[in-house]
């Protein structure tokens, strides 16, 4: 189970006013921090802080900035394939690109990339029309970019299929629909495609964000998760993860499981 | 039609280590040796390396042991003195390195002094220039009493000292950490023990490369299947990445082998089990050999004879 750490991402007030002010303080802070958590790699996402035109700039300083403390590989999130490849350009470890909807157009862009750069890919199994509301649908889209990767000569393992979860108070039907399609993706190809979620979003805006995150994690690598971007300060969360590897017979069991699942 | 080979890619590796040091390493071995490093299951070449030869210590005791008269014959007189024993085993029997164990130092027997003990690992270490192991008595206090003037007294050997066990390892573990040695961590058959114990002795402070993992063994027909699915999960985890469980293994094939009463019950006493001389020799090579296909790197047998059929078995298994 891979954790892909969220703090870094303009939302957040204390990264958004960085990025504004060029100040590293915040995001380096939140990187050692996030590694000591227990993250495999950073997400790193400008948000809305930067205005369009300087996010070629700002990704190539936010990943410069970070490899300064921490030598944990990147997942670099945006809409922007131009800021996203500034960031690869100056990557020390292959990084992860963070996102590509099963749409053509993109797809060309996104997966040449990927190769050049040795990266991986967080596919979303979403077209220009959004997300679809079941599990057969997303699995369409997930076998689109699966045939993509083979097409390019993307390794399946490099692709990560995200299938996409929606917060549970206002559509909570989706829920299950993505427990099934992380069962079916995981049987697209063998070697199997990897699979990732936007863990928190399950939460959004629900008074027990916490208690849900766990819970749904715990189902969804059950069925078949393999990364999530998520809290890696709730150490719960975190215990969750590593206990799962143990309950799945990932990982062999030893009194202090918790604190080895950690080291780096 | 054509056949593909299906072959496993593994992830990562067993760890390297290496026993002994060389005047210009600070102790005064004439050669080192490096165990583990393969990156596949025991053999297979065409899946991945296995980067160093499994090596055979030959078994040295302080005082005359109980052994079986097929093995004690062969050893001949020098049995009585552990420095020339020792030098009889590389000189003659070709072991890779030696194998000491201090069951003089029993309270309930000789009950020998660390100082004494100490003078004995020196006499053997001026015998032979081979890397040494050291092993105390069944005695665990006693253990932690002689294994550290023994520590002090070889510092910068780079000695394989035994043996820590989870509820005895700190005493040792600090010895081999403040004196530069490598250390046994034994577990009871027990994988997650044998995990655990690691984590334990890493924690302290001792870098995982300066660990050998001994599983326990069973000799053939007492339990080996059971040793064997046991050593086979820990190379497995070692492969995919857990450090925790990738030190190299030592199996004490000679001391479980020779319990069997196969290898020593005479033919008189059991006519359908054939010729002792024989028997004796294969029980003990056949286990060594079934641990050998699991990934033992290092081990200790008693019957010259069996070393002998063993070696011949690695120099077959390695194609050189």
């Amino acid at each position: 189970m891979l954790i892909f750490g969220e703090r870094i991402n303009g939302m957040f007030t204390d990264i958004g006013d960085a990025l504004r002010n060029k100040d590293p303080k915040p995001i380096q802070y939140w990187a050692v921090k996030q590694q000591e958590g227990g993250a495999h790699y950073l997400d790193v996402n400008s948000g809305p802080a930067i205005p369009t035109h300087e996010r070629v700039e700002a990704y190539e300083w936010m990943v410069n900035v970070i490899q300064e403390v921490s030598e944990l590989p990147l997942v670099l999130d945006s809409t922007n394939y131009d800021a996203i490849e500034a960031g690869l350009k100056v990557c020390k470890r292959p990084a992860i690109i963070n996102s590509c909807p099963a749409e053509q157009v993109k797809i060309e862009r996104v997966f040449p990339m990927a190769i050049q750069y040795n990266a991986g890919i967080i596919g979303l199994t979403m077209d220009k029309k959004g997300i679809p509301k079941d599990a057969e649908n997303r699995v369409a889209f997930a076998m689109e970019l699966v045939a993509a990767a083979d097409e390019y000569g993307v390794p399946m393992e490099d692709l990560f299929i995200d299938p996409l979860i929606l917060p549970v108070n206002v559509a909570q039907e989706h829920a299950p629909e993505v427990l099934e399609s992380l069962r079916q993706v995981k049987m697209l190809a063998n070697p199997a495609p990897r699979t990732v979620l936007g863990l928190s979003n399950v939460s959004q805006k629900s008074p027990d964000r916490n208690l849900i995150n766990r819970t749904y994690m715990a189902m969804a690598i059950a069925s078949g998760l393999d990364a999530a971007i998520m809290d890696a300060n709730d150490d719960d969360l975190v215990d969750v993860a590593a206990t799962c590897q143990i309950l799945l017979n990932r990982s062999i069991y030893a009194d202090s499981y918790l604190k080895v699942f950690r080291a780096r | 039609m054509s056949v593909t080979l299906v072959k496993e890619k593994y992830s990562s590796k067993v760890g390297e280590v290496v026993l002994g040091a060389t005047a210009e390493q600070g102790g005064t071995r004439t050669s080192t040796i490096t165990v583990g490093g393969d990156s596949a299951l025991p053999f297979l070449q065409f899946e991945g390396e296995t980067k160093n030869r499994p090596v055979i210590a030959m078994e040295v005791t302080d005082i005359v042991p109980t052994w079986s008269d097929t093995i004690k014959n062969q050893i001949g007189d020098v049995i009585s003195d552990p420095a020339a024993w020792a030098k009889k085993c590389v000189d003659d029997f070709g072991a890779d390195l030696v194998y000491l164990k201090l069951i003089g130092a029993a309270p309930d027997g000789e009950n020998r002094s660390a100082e004494d003990c100490a003078r004995i690992v020196k006499d053997v270490l001026a015998a032979v220039g081979v890397p040494l192991i050291v092993e105390g008595c069944d005695d665990s206090e006693k253990n932690n009493e002689i294994m550290a003037v023994i520590a002090e007294a070889a510092t910068g050997e780079n000695l394989l000292i035994g043996i820590a066990e989870q509820d005895n390892y700190k005493s040792i573990a600090a010895a081999a950490m403040v004196h530069k040695h490598t250390l046994i961590a034994r577990s009871p058959l027990d994988i997650n023990i044998c995990k655990q114990l690691n984590i334990l002795i890493h924690e302290m402070g001792l870098p995982l490369n300066k660990i050998i993992i001994d599983p326990t063994v069973a000799g053939l027909g007492f339990g080996i299947e059971y040793v064997y699915s046991i050593m086979e999960r820990a190379r497995l985890g070692a492969l995919a990445n857990d450090k925790m469980l990738s030190m190299p293994i030592i199996c004490t094939v000679g001391h479980e082998a020779n319990r069997c009463k196969e290898a020593y019950a005479s033919e008189e006493e059991f006519p359908g089990w054939g010729d002792l001389e024989d028997r004796s020799v294969l029980w003990e090579a056949v286990t060594a050999s079934g641990v050998l296909q699991v990934g033992a790197s290092i081990l200790v047998m008693r019957n010259p004879a069996a070393v002998s059929v063993v070696k011949k078995n690695i120099s077959d298994m390695i194609g050189k």
